[in-house]
C-alpha cells in the first residue's frame, strides 16, 4: 500500500485529537504515525497523518477527516514537494572499547550524542525516515537498548503557508 | 513537538480545559463567519440578561423553535428541569430514555424538524445510544441533550458518570461537552445548525451540572463559529452537464432514489424530473413514498427483499442516476457483482458516500433540493439539442417483470393468517395520508412492501441500524409531530416487547397512537433465516406469544393494563372489522394483537452473499430472465 502524508488543521477543541484517531479506528484506516502540535495560530493545531492505504482509500480516508466538524483543513505532503522529518532519540550499549566506533557511526548520519554513562551512548537524530532506519541498522550490532521516535512532521516547500489559505479564504 | 510540547491526549484537553473565554480567542483569529442566519428558529433578538446555565438551557430550546421535547430527568439534568416547568416546551416524560430518542427521531422524520431528546447524566445517557445510533445510521436530525456530572468530578468515577462525549464520538455529527454556562446558547444553536444541515444527523450537547447551575449572561442570537463545516448545497455545473449527457445516451437508465431525497423534501422535484425523462424510479427502504408507489414510472423498492423488477432494473441498467442514496449492502447484495455494466452518477450532500462502496463515474456533492432542479434544466437542454432517448424496449422489459413477479404471498399452510394480508389491509383501510412506523423484521419488510405509500414522510422505520424496538416510541413521536394524522405502529411481537413501555406515555399525554403487533409468536426474521440456512434448527426465536402457546405476555391484557384498548384478531374474517374498530377509536392508544402464521417468509429474497442476480421470488424460486438479458 501507497503511504500517503497529510497535514490536517483542526480546531484546538477538546477530544479532538480523539475525533480523529477513532475515526480511523472505527473506519479500519491504517494510522503510521501521528504527530500533532500547535501553530503560528493561536486555537489552531495541526496535526500530520502518515496513512498506509490505496487510491480511493485514501479519498474515503480524507473525505471522512473532512466531515469531522473540528477538521478546518487536509492537504496532502507529496515527498517531492514537502520536507518530511521524524525524530528519534536511541540508547545503545557502548563501553570504553565500543564507544568510539558508535560515536563515528552517528557522525556519519548527523546525528549527535545526548547523553553519555560508562556502557552507553544517547544519541539524537532527525532525518527522513527511511536515514533514520538505516541508521538504526548501523546502531543494532552495538546493541540498541531504547528506542523513542516522533511520528513525521511534514512542511511544503515554498513560501505559501497551509494555515494562511485556510484561514483568511473563508 | 520541535518545541518540546508533548503529542498526546491530555494535551489536546489541558488546552482547552481553560475554555471560557477561549472560544473567543479563537474565533478572533479564525475567520469569524457572522453566521446569526445559520441560527435555527424566529430569530429574536434579546439582550443580554442574567441568568443560570439551566434557565439559558430552556430559554435557547424556545429561541431556536423547539415545540416538543421528549425526557426523562434525574441527578445531573434536575437544574434544567426546574426552569422547563415554567416555559411553553411541551416537556413529553417517556418511561424509558430509549423511548425519547426514536421518539425524538419519529418527530424529525414526519416535521422534517430536529428532534429533541433529553436524559441524566450516565445510564440515562447511555440508553440514548441505541436511538443515536439509529439516527446517525438513517441521517436524523436530533440533539440529544445529557446532564453530566459537575466538572470539579469528572473523570473521578463519580455516581452516574460516564463518558457520554466518547461514547458516542463514533455514532454523532457532533458533540459537546458544556462546562461553562456562558457558552450554552452558542453551543446549542451550533447543535441545531449541525443536526439539521448537510447531511443531517444526531448532536449529543452533554452539560455538566455546575454548568446549569452557575450563572451566565444570556442574549441571542449567539454566534455560530463552526470554521470547519461547510456544507456544499449547489451542484457543479460541469458534472450536471455530466450527468446530463450520459441520461441522454442510456438507453437503461434508473432512479435510484434514497432516503436523502426526502432529508430535504425534493419528492415534487423528483415527480418533475422522472417525467420529463420517462426513466423507471426504485425507491430504497429510506425512499419509501419519496415517490409515489401508484405512479407508473415506480418499479419498487430495490435490496434483499425488493421486487422483481426493482433489483432487476438496477443489475440490468447501463446508468444508474442516484439520488440520495449510499449503495447499502442490502441494496447492492455482493457489491462487486451489483449492476455490473452501469456507469453512476451519484448525487449526495456527503462526499464521504460518493464512490464509498460503488465508485461514481459522475459524483455530484450538493442538496438534491438544488441538483435535482439544476439537472432536470441541463436534462432539457441536452434532450433539446441531441434529442430524447427512446426507452421502450427497456420498459418493455421492466414492464414485464413488474407484471409477472408482482409483489404476493401464499397462504401459510398452518390455517393461521397470513401477515401480509394484515398489513396490507391496515393499508388499504388508512390510506396514504396515514404515518406507518415499523419496526425491525419480516413485519418491517411486509410494510415495506404491502402499504403503497404515495407521499413523504409516511414511512418511518430503522433502515440503516436496524433497531427493534422503535416503532412504538418513533410512532409516538410522530404523532406529537403530526397530531392529525392518523398513525400506525406496525409492530412484531418481538420488537414490542422492547418498548411498549411507551404506551404509559402515550396513554398519559393523550397520543393516541395505534399498534398493529404482527404477532407471529417468534423472532420472525432470524426464524426465517433459521428455515432457510441453519435447516429449521429454531435456536432461541420462539417467544410463546402467538397461537397454541402460553402467550405470556398476553398482549391484550397489556395494553389494557396501560389502560389503551386491546384488540385480537385471529380470524380472516375478522380482521377488517378489527381495523376499522381501531380506527374509530381516538380517545386513547389501541393495541390489535394479530395472530398470524409463524411460517410466512418474506418474499422476494437476495439471499445474504450473493449477488443480486440471484433473486428468489420464493424459496429455491428464481425468475426466469428472458433472453433479451
Amino acid at each position: 500500500m501507497a503511504r500517503h502524508t497529510l497535514s490536517v488543521l483542526v480546531e484546538d477543541k477538546p477530544g479532538v485529537l480523539t475525533r480523529v484517531a477513532s475515526m480511523f479506528a472505527r473506519r479500519a484506516f491504517n494510522i503510521n504515525s501521528l504527530a500533532v502540535g500547535p501553530t503560528e495560530i493561536s486555537g489552531i493545531s495541526r496535526m500530520t497523518v502518515v496513512v498506509d492505504a490505496d487510491g480511493n482509500l485514501i479519498e474515503q480516508v480524507t473525505k471522512q477527516l473532512n466531515k469531522l466538524v473540528n477538521v478546518i483543513k487536509i492537504v496532502e505532503l507529496v515527498p517531492e514537494n514537502s520536507v518530511q522529518r521524524d525524530h528519534i532519540l536511541v540508547k545503545v550499549r557502548a563501553d570504553a572499547a565500543t564507544r568510539l566506533q558508535v560515536t563515528q557511526a552517528a557522525d556519519l548520519f548527523r546525528a549527535s550524542v545526548v547523553d553519555v554513562s560508562t556502557d552507553s551512548l544517547t544519541i539524537e537524530a532527525t532525518g527522513y525516515a527511511d536515514k533514520l532506519s538505516a541508521l538504526l541498522n548501523v546502531l543494532e550490532p552495538f546493541g540498541i537498548r531504547e528506542i523513542v521516535q516522533s511520528g513525521t512532521l511534514a512542511v511544503g516547500r515554498g513560501s505559501r503557508s497551509m494555515s494562511d489559505r485556510a484561514l483568511r479564504a473563508s | 513537538m520541535s518545541k518540546g510540547t508533548p503529542a498526546s491526549p491530555a494535551l489536546m484537553a489541558a488546552k482547552s480545559s481553560g475554555h471560557g473565554a477561549q472560544g473567543s480567542t479563537a474565533s478572533g483569529v479564525v475567520s469569524t463567519r457572522s453566521q446569526a442566519s445559520d441560527v435555527v428558529g424566529p430569530n429574536n433578538v434579546v439582550a443580554p440578561v442574567q441568568m443560570s446555565g439551566s434557565e439559558a438551557l430552556v430559554r435557547s430550546l424556545e429561541e431556536l423553535g423547539v415545540k416538543d421535547i421528549f425526557g426523562l430527568p434525574g441527578g445531573a439534568i434536575l437544574p434544567t428541569y426546574d426552569p422547563l416547568m415554567a416555559s411553553d416546551l411541551n416537556h413529553i416524560l417517556v418511561r424509558h430514555e430509549q423511548g425519547a430518542g426514536h421518539a425524538a427521531q419519529g418527530y424529525a422524520q414526519v416535521t422534517g424538524e430536529v428532534g429533541v431528546c433529553i436524559a441524566t447524566s450516565g445510564p440515562g445517557a447511555t440508553n440514548l445510544v441505541t436511538a443515536i445510533m439509529d439516527a446517525h445510521m438513517d441521517s436524523v436530525p436530533l440533539v440529544a441533550i445529557t446532564g453530566q456530572v459537575s466538572s470539579a468530578v469528572i473523570g473521578t468515577d463519580a455516581f452516574q458518570e460516564a463518558d457520554i462525549v466518547g461514547i458516542t464520538m463514533p455514532i454523532t455529527k457532533h458533540s459537546y461537552l458544556v462546562t461553562d454556562p456562558n457558552d450554552i446558547p452558542r453551543v446549542l444553536a451550533e447543535a441545531f445548525h449541525l443536526a439539521s444541515t448537510g447531511r443531517p444527523g444526531p448532536v449529543l450537547v452533554d452539560v455538566s451540572k455546575d454548568a446549569q447551575v452557575g450563572p451566565m449572561t444570556f442574549s441571542w442570537p449567539p454566534v455560530i463559529d463552526l470554521p470547519g463545516y461547510h456544507p456544499v448545497s449547489r451542484g457543479h455545473s460541469k458534472q450536471l452537464r455530466e450527468a446530463a449527457r450520459l441520461i441522454r445516451q442510456a438507453t437503461k437508465p434508473v432512479l435510484y432514489v434514497g432516503g436523502g431525497v426526502i432529508k430535504c423534501d425534493a419528492s415534487a422535484k423528483l415527480m418533475v424530473l422522472a417525467e420529463l425523462t420517462g426513466i423507471p424510479v426504485v425507491t430504497t427502504l429510506m425512499a419509501r413514498g419519496a415517490f409515489p408507489d401508484s405512479h407508473h414510472l415506480h418499479v419498487g423498492m430495490p435490496g434483499m427483499h425488493g421486487t422483481v423488477s426493482a433489483v432487476t432494473a438496477l443489475q440490468q441498467s447501463d446508468l444508474l442516476i442516484t439520488l440520495g442514496a449510499r449503495f447499502d449492502d442490502r441494496v447492492t447484495g455482493v457489491l462487486s457483482s451489483f449492476a455490473p455494466h452501469a456507469k453512476v452518477i451519484h448525487a449526495d450532500i456527503d462526499p464521504a458516500e460518493i464512490s464509498k462502496n460503488r465508485t461514481a463515474d459522475v459524483p455530484i456533492v450538493g442538496s438534491l433540493a438544488e441538483i435535482i432542479p439544476d439537472l432536470t434544466v441541463a436534462i432539457k437542454a441536452e434532450f433539446d439539442a441531441n434529442g430524447t432517448p427512446d426507452l421502450g424496449d427497456w420498459w418493455a422489459f421492466l414492464g414485464n417483470l413488474r407484471d409477472t413477479y408482482p409483489l404476493g404471498w401464499t397462504e401459510p399452510e398452518d390455517g393461521l393468517m397470513s401477515p401480509q394480508r394484515v398489513i396490507s389491509r391496515i393499508g388499504a383501510l388508512t390510506g396514504p395520508e396515514a404515518v406507518y412506523a415499523a419496526g425491525v423484521g419480516q413485519h418491517q419488510m411486509w410494510a415495506a412492501q404491502f402499504i403503497k405509500y404515495e407521499r413523504p414522510r409516511s414511512w418511518l422505520n430503522s433502515g440503516g441500524a436496524g433497531t427493534m424496538g422503535y416503532s412504538v416510541p418513533a410512532a409516538m413521536g410522530a404523532k406529537v409531530g403530526n397530531p392529525d394524522r392518523v398513525v400506525w405502529a406496525i409492530d412484531g411481537d418481538g420488537c414490542f416487547q422492547m418498548t411498549n413501555q411507551e404506551l404509559a406515555t402515550c396513554r398519559i399525554n393523550n397520543i393516541p397512537i395505534k399498534v398493529a403487533i404482527i404477532n407471529n409468536s417468534s423472532l420472525g426474521m432470524v426464524r426465517q433465516w433459521q428455515t432457510l440456512f441453519y435447516n429449521s434448527r429454531y435456536s432461541n426465536t420462539d417467544l410463546n406469544t402467538g397461537h397454541d402457546t402460553i402467550r405470556v405476555p398476553d398482549f391484550v391484557k397489556l395494553a389494557e393494563a396501560y389502560d389503551c384498548v386491546g384488540l385480537r384478531c385471529e380470524r380472516v374474517e375478522d380482521i377488517d372489522a378489527t381495523i376499522e374498530a381501531a380506527l374509530a377509536i381516538n380517545d386513547r392508544p389501541v393495541v390489535i394483537d394479530f395472530v398470524v402464521s409463524p411460517d410466512s417468509m418474506v418474499w422476494p429474497m437476495v439471499p445474504s452473499g450473493v449477488s443480486n442476480d440471484q433473486i428468489q421470488v420464493a424459496r429455491n424460486m428464481t425468475p426466469v430472465w428472458d433472453e433479451e438479458d
